[in-house]
């Protein structure tokens, strides 16, 4: 290497790399991406509480997977959160930017919990039938509005999903003062925690909430149905032109209109099925902190999937076992929420980072390019 | 490439080794018998940095210092919500061995008792929780300290403000109401019981030193929300309010109240609520209506140590030391620590009854009965009651008083008395 230089070339060049990384490349990216940010939070927690950073390590996979239990609950929450990445996939993927999440969960929530409610003299085969139902309409009509009004009026669907949000969580607010138990409490506390109707039940075992089975089993075949959607079909194929360019789909006579809203549609219903999944295969209430920020978390996962059903599992899991780890964390060494939070945010600006060098590569000065 | 891949296992060699590391250590600590092997478990709506937390968890750390109990031997999870990751911590405390569980919210209530249900041999309490009496579960409890006593005494402290304004005619014309009522506002959370109990008392409390007196109520439907609790009470005070109390969790009240003394020379005091006032409102706290957690707590430890049933209802005021007030603020009226002292003794001898009916009336009548239906359920829109646990009615009015926390720990009077307004509606 020489030290003094001639030429006006700059120390670092970014350039996109040519051509698709061989996959053992980008995940070995990947992965050198989240080992460095252990290695960050790892000092982090050395300078903070002074503590070894692998018994820190060891927290977060003991917090996560530690017991039965833990990892029940692991599950049950990366399976909420692979739902509604998995329903954002197919709009993200068409351009189409559905922030509006959380209202879809929400709606498909409060439908979950109305028939909970009012039906719960219903069988139980045809209750939770009718539960999935009515979740998938509530969502698919809160992905409609804006997929009509843009097909129609070209609105902005960033706006528009965004505001129905809002709408959602005032709907919440009203059932919640409806429902509310006892009156004055303004909660709605646990629905039918006496007679358990209209909860999703043990798929292994007698009884409710010895494991998620049944989670596991609807979102595992929302998400195969996603894949194959989106990879076998010709409204698959459709998504992925629109999403590369509009007139080129226009131009091979795509009918781009008819294909937003029909997407829309499905990525709502299927959000709103994550609302049924997380009000009657996990919390058996309704609140307003129901979808919890989720419908924003899930399009990180649906994003560094690539929109690849499949993949998304991992990142599901790999999002939900640090936030149960970093609990741990917080709840071992009497530090306050904030520090797990920093730590999430450190691993997921590394694992973010390395999607960087996945597709670009750095050009030092004075050194040869190396394939 | 070779290098990537043996840094990678050994750091997940690494990490399954310190992994197995921890749970060997957490096998250690279990194991049971007195002080030494006694495990805790707490699951806060909060953490340390909001006020009604942050008294328990003093509280309880008090309590078990006291006790001899090692700082290590409580596991406490912080900011939890009231849905299933309630249950879930729950159940996770179960499975750590920890002899006793503490969730600490209203609405944590249902999902530990879910999880009562399942760890039969383990004691939960949900503390502020109203059903367990109710809910079949032996081992399921509640506890409730007489907070409307404390809540009655920092009534008697603004009542001695009050009294002091209106002598030194310092109270502007829009603090007085058409019939010649002096104006004092309430920050409440939520219109339930709980809240409905606590502001009966406190203006009960300025009542009995200030009889012509009426109170504005205006509900913010959350229990810590820094920003509405502000603005309500400036709304309150906009209508002439010269005492703002609340019931929320956050110093936002009386720093609003603060802002106003300073800016506008603004007539107007608050009164808080779990923590001192005095940081954030120097010369505006008169004090704050507390619970002194920790007597439960050693209570409820002491029980738990000697391997007893911890009482289902628990509830204590000052006879136990369970409530309390804050020190008083400067600018509280003469002889309020003298009054404050009577008021405490009378409460304590039973000379001074809170709710005693000769001091109030509903719809303009002297109350002579109140039943109380104790069973848990909700209401639904044809005002049909879905009851889920049954309980008993009962007749609340004992000796010319409303026996309050009496037939179970958590509140119960929620009468709307005259003289009181909520603003609710009104927007």
């Amino acid at each position: 290497m020489s030290t003094v230089t001639t030429t006006r070339e700059p120390l670092i060049r970014i350039s996109k790399r040519g051509g698709v990384l061989p996959a053992w490349k980008s995940w070995g990216i990947r992965l050198i991406g989240l080992a460095l940010s252990l290695v960050v939070c790892g000092l982090l927690i050395v300078a903070l509480i002074g503590i070894n950073p692998l018994k820190v390590y060891g927290t977060i996979i003991d917090g996560a997977l530690g017991t039965s239990k833990r990892t029940w609950v692991t599950i049950r929450d990366s399976m909420t959160m692979l739902c509604i990445a998995v329903g954002l996939a197919p709009a993200f993927k068409m351009r189409f930017w559905n922030i509006g999440a959380e209202g879809q969960i929400l709606v498909g929530g409060i439908a979950t919990a109305a028939c909970m409610i009012y039906l719960k003299s219903l069988p139980t085969f045809l209750l939770l039938i009718i539960m999935i139902a009515v979740s998938l309409l509530a969502g698919a009509v809160w992905g409609f509005l804006p997929g009509f009004f843009k097909a129609k009026w070209n609105t902005n669907e960033t706006l528009f999903t965004l505001m129905m949000n809002y709408i959602a969580l005032q709907l919440t607010s009203f059932f919640v003062a409806k429902w509310e138990t006892p009156y004055g409490s303004n909660k709605v506390g646990m629905i039918n925690a006496t007679g358990h109707e209209g909860w999703l039940p043990n798929l292994f075992s007698d009884g409710f909430n010895k494991d998620f089975g049944w989670n596991v089993v609807i979102v595992l075949a929302v998400t195969l149905f996603m894949y194959l959607y989106m990879n076998k079909s010709k409204h698959g194929y459709e998504i992925a032109v629109i999403g590369d360019s509009e007139n080129t789909a226009r131009y091979a006579g795509i009918r781009v209109n008819k294909a937003y809203v029909r997407t829309i549609v499905l990525s709502g219903a299927i959000c709103g099925l994550a609302g049924f999944i997380a009000v009657s295969g996990a919390s058996h209430t309704i609140s307003t902190s129901t979808a919890g920020g989720r419908g924003f978390t899930a399009i990180i996962v649906a994003w560094l999937a690539q929109f690849n059903s499949v993949v998304m599992i991992i990142f599901s899991f790999l999002l939900i076992i640090l936030e149960k780890g970093a609990q741990a964390i917080a709840s071992q060494y009497g530090l306050s929420q904030e520090v797990s939070e920093m730590i999430t945010g450190i691993i997921l600006f590394f694992i973010l980072g390395s999607e960087f060098f996945v597709n670009y590569t750095l050009r030092f000065r004075g050194k040869k390019v190396t394939k | 490439m070779k290098k990537f891949l043996a840094l990678i296992l050994t750091l997940v060699m690494a990490l399954s080794l310190v992994a197995c590391g921890a749970s060997n250590d957490a096998d250690a600590e279990g194991g049971d018998g007195d002080a030494a092997s006694i495990k805790i478990g707490y699951v806060y709506i909060g953490d340390e940095n909001e006020g009604y937390t942050a008294a328990h968890m003093d509280g309880i750390h008090a309590a078990m210092e006291k006790l001899g109990i090692s700082k290590d031997a409580i596991v406490e999870y912080t900011v939890i919500p009231e849905d299933e990751t309630c249950y879930d911590k729950c159940c996770d405390l179960a499975e750590a061995g920890c002899n006793v569980i503490f969730t600490n919210s209203y609405g944590h209530q249902t999902y530990c008792a879910q999880a009562a249900a399942e760890y039969p041999e383990i004691q939960f309490v949900s503390m502020t929780g109203d059903f367990a009496a109710i809910s079949g579960l032996d081992n399921f409890c509640n506890a409730f300290p007489h907070t409307y006593e404390s809540r009655y005494v920092s009534g008697v402290v603004a009542g001695m403000k009050l009294a002091e304004l209106i002598k030194d005619n310092k109270i502007p014309a829009d603090g007085f109401d058409k019939d010649g009522n002096v104006k004092i506002g309430y920050v409440g959370a939520f219109p339930y019981a709980e809240v409905k109990s606590g502001y009966t008392a406190f203006y009960l409390g300025v009542k009995s030193i200030v009889e012509n007196v009426v109170m504005d109520v205006q509900f913010t439907n959350s229990w810590f929300d820094q920003t509405k609790e502000g603005e309500t009470a400036k709304f309150l005070m906009s209508r002439g309010c010269v005492i703002i109390g609340q019931h929320a969790d956050s110093t936002g009240a009386p720093a609003a109240v603060q802002e106003a003394q300073n800016k506008e020379g603004k007539v107007a005091y608050s009164v808080g609520y779990n923590v001192d006032m005095l940081q954030v409102a120097p010369t505006a706290a008169l004090t704050s209506s507390q619970n002194n957690w920790e007597a439960y707590y050693e209570y409820a430890l002491s029980k738990v140590l000697a391997r007893e049933k911890i009482d289902t209802n628990w509830s204590e005021g000052y006879a136990k030391d369970a409530v309390m007030i804050s020190a008083l603020g400067e600018s509280c009226a003469e002889g309020t620590q003298a009054k404050v002292d009577e008021v405490i003794a009378g409460i304590k001898d039973g000379s001074v009854k809170v709710f005693d009916t000769a001091n109030f009336t509903v719809g303009g009548k002297t109350l002579e009965s109140a039943p109380v239906d104790l069973s848990y359920g909700s209401w639904d829109s044809n005002g049909n009651f879905n009851e889920i646990y049954h309980g008993d009615t009962v007749e609340a009015i004992v000796d010319g008083a409303f026996a309050e926390s009496v037939f179970r720990s958590a509140p119960y009077f929620q009468l709307d008395i005259d003289g009181i307004n909520l603003l609710t509606n009104e927007g």
